[in-house]
C-alpha cells in the first residue's frame, strides 16, 4: 500500500465574506498519523474537506504524494475519508457500501472481493457483510465507514470526528482499534477532533488550531509539556492547567513572584533573555508537588474543595492573594477542607507566558 | 393524568361535532350509501333488496365501462408522469441552482389553482382551432395536428397533460423536502468514492426517499380516484363519452339520470377501491411510526 | 521532501459555467415555459378583441390590449339564464369562504386539542376513522348528506355548504392541530392545569395563541381549498349561493353560440385570482401549508 505525504501551501478558504483560512501552511509526511485538534469552528472539518477536494480553495496549494491536487476530483486525489455520521448508504448491505465506489470505478470482481474480504477481516466485519446499516451498532457503523475507506487503498486516510457519535467505552474501543490500524498499515491519517484524549493517544504530530491558525504542530508530549501560548496551554489537558498571574524578577536567579510567593525558576528552559515584566505562571495539577513547610521553596496554600476521582483526588486551594488552583494527589490523601498545605511548583515542569500577548516565555 | 368530571365533559363536548360527523357521515352516509346499492332505487330511494343487481348492470354499463378504462388510463400515467416530472424538477433545484426561490414558485403555483380554472385554460390551449395547433401551424408546421381533445381515443391524454401541469408542483415539494433532508455527509462520502451524480441518485439517493415517493403517489392516487372537476371542466366527459370518469358517473346517474342504485353501485366501488390502497399505506405508515 | 508539481489535466480551477449545468439551466427553462404558459396565453387571451383572437396567434402579444373583456366577465357575462357576470359568484364565494373558514378552524383545533393533550377514550378509534375518511371520494357521502340537510330543513343554503366545508375539512385541519399540540412541551399544559386553569380556558388561553403559525397554514389551506370547492357548491349550496368556480363553468361551457374566449379567459383568471394571491404572498408558507397537509398520519 503506498503511503503519501501530504503538502499545504498557503491555503485559502472562505464562504461568501467569512474568512475561514488564511495562508495555512501544513506539511504532513508519509506514514504520519496527524490529529487537528481545536474547538468547535477553528476550521478543522474545513481544512479536511478541503484536503479531500470537497470544498472549493481560494488560494494555494495541496499536494498529495506529490501531485497537485489543488483542483483534482476527490476521487483522484488518492485519499480516503470517514465521516462522524458514517455517511453510510442506507440501502445497501455492508458488502455492497465497501464495495460500491470500486464497482463503479470498474475495478475487476476478484479484486473487489479480495480487498473488501480483506478491510472485514481487519475490522471484524466478515459476519456483518450482508447486513444493512440500519442493522447495525453505532460502533459496527463506523467500522463499516472505516471499511469503506480502506478497501479504496489510498495513499491518505481522512478521519472527520469519526468517533464523537459514540459512547465513552465504544469510543475507547475504537480509538484502539485505529490506533492499531495505523501501525498494521502505515498509511498516512489525518484526524480531526476536538477530544484531546483521542489526540494525545493516537497522534504522532497534533496540530492544535484556533481561529483557522494552526497555533502549535508538535508532538503530543510537547504540545502537552510545552506548549507555546496559554490557548494551547488551556485547551489540551484535563483537568486544565492551573494560571497563576505574577511578576518576573531577576535577582541571584530568576524567580516568578505572585503576591507573598515565590517560585524560583532555577531550572526553567527560557526561549528567551527574561526581563522584569508581568507573566503568567502555568503549572498542571499533576505537576504540583506536596512539600515540608521549612522548603525554601515552598508555597502555602488554603484547601477549598476535594473532588475524588477515582484514580487520584483533585485538590482545589486557594493562595494568599486568592488565587485558586488544583492539584493532583493519590486518592488516599488525608486531606480536609480548611487544611493549609505546602505545594512545591517545579520549575522544569512550568509553563511561563507573557501576561499580554499569550506567548511562552 | 386523571380527569375531574368536569374537564371530562368539557373535553367530551368539544368532540362532539367530530363524534356527530363520525355517526351521521362516516357511518351514517357511508352505509346509507352501501345499502342504497343493493336496492332498486330510481328517482326517490326505496328499500327493495335486490342483492348485487346493480353491481351486474354496472358491468354491463357501457358508459362505466369506459370510465373505468378512463380512469385506469388516467391513474397510471397521471402518477407516474407526475412523480416523474415533479421529482426531476425537485432534483433541478437541488443542485444549487439560482433563483432557486422564484423557479419554486413557478411550478408550484398551479398546485394553488382550481380543477375548473386549470380545465378551462387548457380547453382553451388545446382547442384545435385556435390553440397550440393552430400555432404550430401559423409557424410554418402545416401538417401539425394536435386536435387531442376532439378525439375520442386521445381526450382523456388531455386530461392528463392538464393533471400533471397542476400536479407536479406538489411532488416537487414533498422531494424537495426529502433531498434536502439527506445528510450532507452521504453527498461527500460518494464523491469521495467517485459516484457521478446520476449514480448517487439513482443507487443511493432514491432507495432512501421511499416514505416521501409513497406519499406523493398515495396523494396523488387519491386525487385520481376523486378526479370530477377537471373532466367537467375540460371536456364535460366528451366527446361523446369518451373522457368519463367514474366520480363524474356516480354525479350524473344521482342528480340527472334519476338512478340511484346505479349511482350507488358505483360510488360503493369506488369507496372499496380506495380503501384497499389506502388501508395498506396507512398500517404502514403506522408500523413505522411504531417502530422508530 | 519537496513535491515537484507534476502538472495534471485536473490542477486547472474549474469552470464554473460545465456543459452539464448549461443542460440543467435549459431543462429548468424549458420546463419554467411549459408551468408558465396557461398563464401567460390566459393574460394575453383576456386582453385582446374577438377579432384578433380569430386571426392572430395564440401566444401572440394583444395589438391592441383592452380591458372589455374583464369588464364583460365581471358585469354582465351570462352564467346560464342570467346575465350578470361573475360578481354574483364572486361575493357568493366570498360569502361562503368566510364563515367556512372560520367554523372549519375553529372546529378542527378543539377537536386536534381534545385528542392530543386530553386521554379520551377512543379518541384513537375516532382520529383513525378520520384519516381513512380524508382520502375517501365526496361521491360516496353526497346523496346520504343531501337528503339529511333537507330533511332538518336546511336544503341548500349558505349555512348547509358551511357545515358541508367543515365537515370535510375537518380531517385535516384536526391532523394538523393534532400534531403541533401534541408537538408540544407537556409541561406547558400541566402547569396550566395545575393553575387550575379549565378545557376551554387552557385552550383558549394558552394553545390557540401559540398555534398561530399552526392558524396561519391552516387559513391558507382551508382558503385555497374552499374557495376552488367545485362539487360541493354546486351540491349544496342552493341556486343563488353557486360559488365562483360553478359560476365561471357556467360561463364557459353552457354558452350558446358563439363562444367569447377573452372573456371567459378574463372570468378564469379572476376565478384563479384569490388563490394566487394567498399563493405568492404567502411564499414559504403555502410550501408549509402542503408539507403538513400532506404528511397524514
Ligand atoms: N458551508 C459553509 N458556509 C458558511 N460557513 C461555513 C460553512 N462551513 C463552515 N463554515 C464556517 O466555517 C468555520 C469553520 O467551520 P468548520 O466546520 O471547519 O469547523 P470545525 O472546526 O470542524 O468545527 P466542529 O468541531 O464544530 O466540527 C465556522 O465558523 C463555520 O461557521
Ligand atoms: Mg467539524
Amino acid at each position: 500500500m503506498q503511503k503519501s505525504n501530504v503538502d499545504i501551501r498557503s491555503l485559502q478558504i472562505g464562504f461568501g465574506g467569512l474568512k475561514v483560512l488564511e495562508n495555512l501552511d501544513l506539511h504532513v509526511g508519509a506514514s504520519e498519523f496527524l490529529v487537528l485538534l481545536g474547538p468547535s469552528g477553528c476550521g478543522k472539518s474545513t481544512l479536511l474537506n478541503a484536503i479531500a477536494g470537497l470544498i472549493d480553495v481560494r488560494g494555494g496549494e495541496i499536494h498529495v504524494g506529490g501531485r497537485d491536487v489543488t483542483w483534482a476530483e476527490p476521487k483522484d486525489r488518492g485519499i480516503a475519508m470517514v465521516f462522524q455520521s458514517y455517511a453510510l448508504y442506507p440501502r445497501m448491505s455492508v458488502r455492497r457500501n465497501m464495495s460500491f465506489g470500486l464497482t463503479v470505478a470498474g475495478t475487476p470482481r476478484d479484486e473487489i472481493e479480495r480487498r473488501v474480504g480483506e478491510a472485514a477481516q481487519m475490522l471484524r466485519l466478515t459476519s456483518l457483510l450482508d447486513r444493512r446499516p440500519s442493522e447495525l451498532s453505532g460502533g459496527q457503523r463506523q467500522r463499516v465507514a472505516i471499511g469503506r475507506a480502506l478497501v479504496r487503498h489510498a495513499g491518505v486516510y481522512l478521519f472527520d470526528e469519526p468517533l464523537s457519535n459514540l459512547d465513552a467505552q465504544l469510543r475507547a474501543e475504537l480509538r484502539v482499534e485505529i490506533k492499531r490500524l495505523h501501525a498494521r498499515l502505515g498509511a498516512t491519517m489525518i484526524y480531526v477532533t476536538h477530544d484531546q484524549i483521542e489526540a494525545l493517544t493516537l497522534a504522532d504530530r497534533i496540530a492544535v488550531m484556533q481561529g483557522g491558525v494552526i497555533q502549535q504542530l508538535d508532538t503530543p508530549k510537547k504540545i502537552y509539556r510545552e506548549p507555546v501560548n496559554r490557548f494551547v496551554a488551556s485547551f489540551v489537558g484535563s483537568p486544565a492547567m492551573n494560571f497563576i498571574p505574577g511578576q518576573l524578577a531577576r535577582g541571584s536567579e530568576v524567580a516568578f513572584i505572585a503576591g507573598v510567593n515565590r517560585v524560583s525558576l532555577n531550572g526553567y528552559a527560557f526561549r528567551s533573555q527574561p526581563t522584569d515584566a508581568p507573566a503568567v505562571l502555568g503549572i498542571r495539577p499533576e505537576h504540583i508537588e506536596l512539600t515540608a513547610s521549612n522548603d525554601p521553596s515552598a508555597v502555602s496554600a488554603r484547601v477549598e474543595m476535594v473532588e475524588p476521582m477515582g484514580a487520584d483526588t483533585l485538590i482545589w486551594c486557594r493562595l494568599a492573594d486568592s488565587t485558586a488552583f488544583s492539584f493532583r494527589h493519590d486518592a488516599d490523601a488525608q486531606v480536609r477542607v480548611g487544611d493549609t498545605l505546602n505545594v512545591r511548583f517545579p520549575a522544569e515542569a512550568l509553563s511561563l507566558f507573557d501576561e499580554t500577548s499569550g506567548q511562552r516565555l | 393524568m386523571r380527569l375531574s368530571l368536569n374537564s371530562r365533559l368539557s373535553a367530551i363536548s368539544a368532540l362532539l361535532p367530530a363524534l356527530l360527523v363520525m355517526l351521521v357521515v362516516y357511518i351514517g352516509a357511508t352505509s346509507w350509501t352501501v345499502w342504497m346499492s343493493l336496492t332498486n332505487s330510481r328517482m326517490l330511494p326505496n328499500n327493495n333488496f335486490v342483492g348485487l343487481r346493480q353491481y351486474e348492470m354496472l358491468l354491463g354499463n357501457d358508459r362505466w365501462i369506459t370510465s373505468v378504462h378512463n380512469i385506469v388510463i388516467y391513474g397510471l400515467l397521471f402518477v407516474s408522469l407526475a412523480l416523474l416530472v415533479g421529482f426531476l424538477l425537485a432534483v433541478a433545484i437541488d443542485q444549487r441552482v439560482r433563483a432557486e426561490d422564484t423557479i419554486r414558485s413557478i411550478f408550484l403555483y398551479p398546485y394553488s389553482m382550481s380543477f375548473v380554472v386549470t380545465g378551462l385554460v387548457w380547453q382553451w390551449l388545446l382547442n384545435p382551432t385556435l390553440g397550440i395547433q393552430h400555432v404550430l401551424r401559423s409557424w410554418g408546421f402545416e401538417g401539425a395536428t394536435f386536435d387531442w381533445i376532439v378525439r375520442p381515443e386521445t381526450a382523456i391524454y388531455c386530461l392528463v397533460i392538464a393533471g400533471v401541469w397542476q400536479a407536479s408542483g406538489l411532488v416537487m415539494a414533498i422531494m424537495l423536502a426529502g433531498l434536502r433532508g439527506v445528510d450532507d455527509e452521504i453527498w461527500k462520502a460518494a464523491r469521495v468514492d467517485g459516484l457521478p451524480k446520476w449514480r448517487v441518485y439513482v443507487s443511493i439517493i432514491i432507495p432512501m426517499m421511499g416514505a416521501s415517493f409513497a406519499t406523493a403517489a398515495v396523494l396523488l392516487s387519491t386525487g385520481v380516484v376523486r378526479l370530477y372537476d377537471l373532466s367537467v371542466a375540460m371536456t364535460n366527459g366528451g366527446p361523446g363519452i369518451a373522457s368519463e370518469v367514474p366520480a363524474k358517473f356516480v354525479m350524473d346517474h344521482l342528480f340527472e339520470r334519476a338512478n340511484i342504485g346505479l349511482a350507488t353501485a358505483a360510488a360503493t366501488t369506488m369507496l372499496i377501491t380506495v380503501i384497499a390502497v389506502v388501508a395498506p399505506y396507512l398500517y404502514w405508515r403506522a408500523r413505522k411510526g411504531e417502530v422508530r | 521532501m519537496t513535491a515537484v508539481a507534476q502538472p495534471l489535466p485536473a490542477a486547472r480551477r474549474p469552470k464554473r459555467m460545465t456543459p452539464a449545468r448549461w443542460g440543467l439551466y435549459a431543462f429548468i427553462f424549458i420546463t419554467a415555459l411549459y408551468f408558465l404558459l396557461p398563464l401567460y396565453v390566459m393574460v394575453v387571451t383576456s386582453l385582446k378583441p374577438m377579432a384578433e383572437i380569430r386571426q392572430g396567434n395564440l401566444l401572440a402579444l394583444p395589438v391592441a390590449p383592452s380591458i372589455d373583456a374583464w369588464v364583460k366577465a365581471w358585469t354582465s357575462a351570462c352564467t346560464g339564464l342570467t346575465c350578470q357576470g361573475i360578481k354574483i359568484g364572486f361575493l357568493n364565494s366570498l360569502r361562503i369562504l368566510v364563515p367556512s373558514v372560520v367554523i372549519s378552524i375553529l372546529v378542527g383545533s378543539l377537536t386536534g386539542y381534545a385528542l392530543s393533550l386530553w386521554r379520551v377514550r377512543g379518541a384513537n378509534i375516532l382520529f383513525g376513522t378520520m384519516m381513512v375518511v380524508a382520502f375517501i371520494p365526496y361521491q360516496v357521502f353526497i346523496y346520504p348528506l343531501v337528503r339529511v340537510f333537507s330533511f332538518t330543513g336546511l336544503g341548500q343554503s349558505l349555512s348547509t355548504i358551511v357545515i358541508i366545508h367543515t365537515i370535510f375539512g375537518l380531517p385535516t385541519m384536526t391532523l394538523l392541530f393534532r400534531n403541533y399540540f401534541a408537538s408540544l412541551p407537556v409541561e406547558l399544559f400541566k402547569a396550566a392545569r395545575v393553575d387550575g386553569a379549565g378545557f376551554y380556558q387552557i385552550y383558549a388561553l394558552i394553545m390557540m395563541p401559540m398555534a398561530i403559525p399552526m392558524i396561519v397554514v391552516a387559513v391558507i389551506l382551508q382558503t385555497t381549498g374552499i374557495w376552488n370547492d367545485f362539487i360541493l357548491g354546486l351540491v349544496f349550496a342552493g341556486r343563488d349561493n353557486l360559488p365562483m368556480t360553478v359560476q365561471l363553468n357556467n360561463i364557459v361551457n353552457s354558452t350558446q353560440g358563439e363562444r367569447a374566449y377573452n372573456v371567459d379567459m378574463a372570468a378564469t383568471l379572476l376565478t384563479a385570482l384569490l388563490p394566487l394571491a394567498v399563493y405568492f404572498g404567502s411564499g414559504r408558507w403555502f410550501v408549509r401549508g402542503i408539507a403538513a397537509g400532506a404528511v397524514k398520519g
